[in-house]
């Protein structure tokens, strides 16, 4: 089933807000191998608060994605500061395209990831790839 | 760094055990970075490498480049082939080698070859540094 064309255009509420602490931070880093000096959070470790605001379009039954039929085509992150621990972090996701080719949804989305004042931290933007049933 | 500078390759073994960490720090549990029964059933060759994983190696390079953590301003790539990693104790090797694109007043802009087994396997992969 292809994914539904109002979906383009469309934006989600806001994720609840994600408390980054420092044994988050430290996981992430020694699970990538990345340093950690206490201050800078790994620069990919923002996916982790977009992961919830996409996991809220692929959980919309009107949408109609199916999780496995899924694969992460394009990631990008655009930051204005680094996150840090104490960061409260909602992502609020858009669908800012969506075109079909060979059978497949390509579905691009921006994140904007925010801070507990709605200061801008981070935008993730990524591109899902919606196979049609085999 | 100078435009047109190759950065020191940095070169980094990746197991099952550390698909199955990065499951767990990153709450990306999808079957096909874990078991083979599902990975094949959707037509891939084995358990494969979060993308994402093998974007965070392309950064834990740019740190090293940057000589410090938080110099990121931007990063992005394609996720164009899967880093497929055997259930054995070697694992596979993925490389990132970088190249100074350009240098402004504050930032500098690097190109990313990311390689396993001499493939490539992220794509139009680059980033800005803040000098």
């Amino acid at each position: 089933m292809p994914v539904d064309r109002s979906v383009a255009g469309r934006t989600f509420p806001p994720t609840a807000p994600y408390e980054v602490s420092e044994p988050k931070i430290r996981e992430f880093a020694a699970a990538t191998g990345c340093e950690y000096d206490g201050a800078a959070a790994p620069a990919t470790f923002p996916i982790v608060v977009a992961f919830a605001a996409m996991q809220a379009l692929m959980d919309d039954p009107d949408v109609g994605i199916s999780l496995h039929r899924v694969v992460h085509g394009e990631q990008r992150f655009s930051y204005t500061r680094p996150v840090v621990a104490g960061d409260r972090l909602a992502a609020q996701l858009s669908v800012d395209s969506l075109r079909q080719i060979a059978g497949a949804d390509i579905i691009g989305t921006s994140s904007q990831i925010t801070d507990a004042d709605g200061e801008h931290v981070c935008t993730a933007f990524a591109t899902l790839v919606h196979r049609e049933e085999g | 760094m100078n435009p047109g500078d190759q950065l020191e390759t940095h070169s980094f073994q990746v197991t099952r055990a550390d698909l199955v960490r990065y499951a767990g720090a990153s709450g990306d549990f999808n079957p096909i970075h874990w078991s083979d029964r599902v990975a094949s059933s959707v037509g891939l060759p084995g358990v494969v490498a979060h993308g994402m994983f093998t974007m965070a190696l392309a950064a834990r390079a740019l740190d090293a480049w940057a000589g410090r953590p938080g110099k990121v301003r931007e990063l992005g790539c394609k996720f164009t082939r899967p880093v497929v990693v055997p259930d054995d104790d070697d694992g596979v090797r993925v490389e990132v080698a970088g190249t100074v694109q350009d240098v402004t007043g504050d930032s500098v802009r690097i190109t990313l070859q990311v390689t396993c087994g001499q493939e490539s396997v992220l794509g139009a992969a680059k980033a800005v540094l803040a000098r």
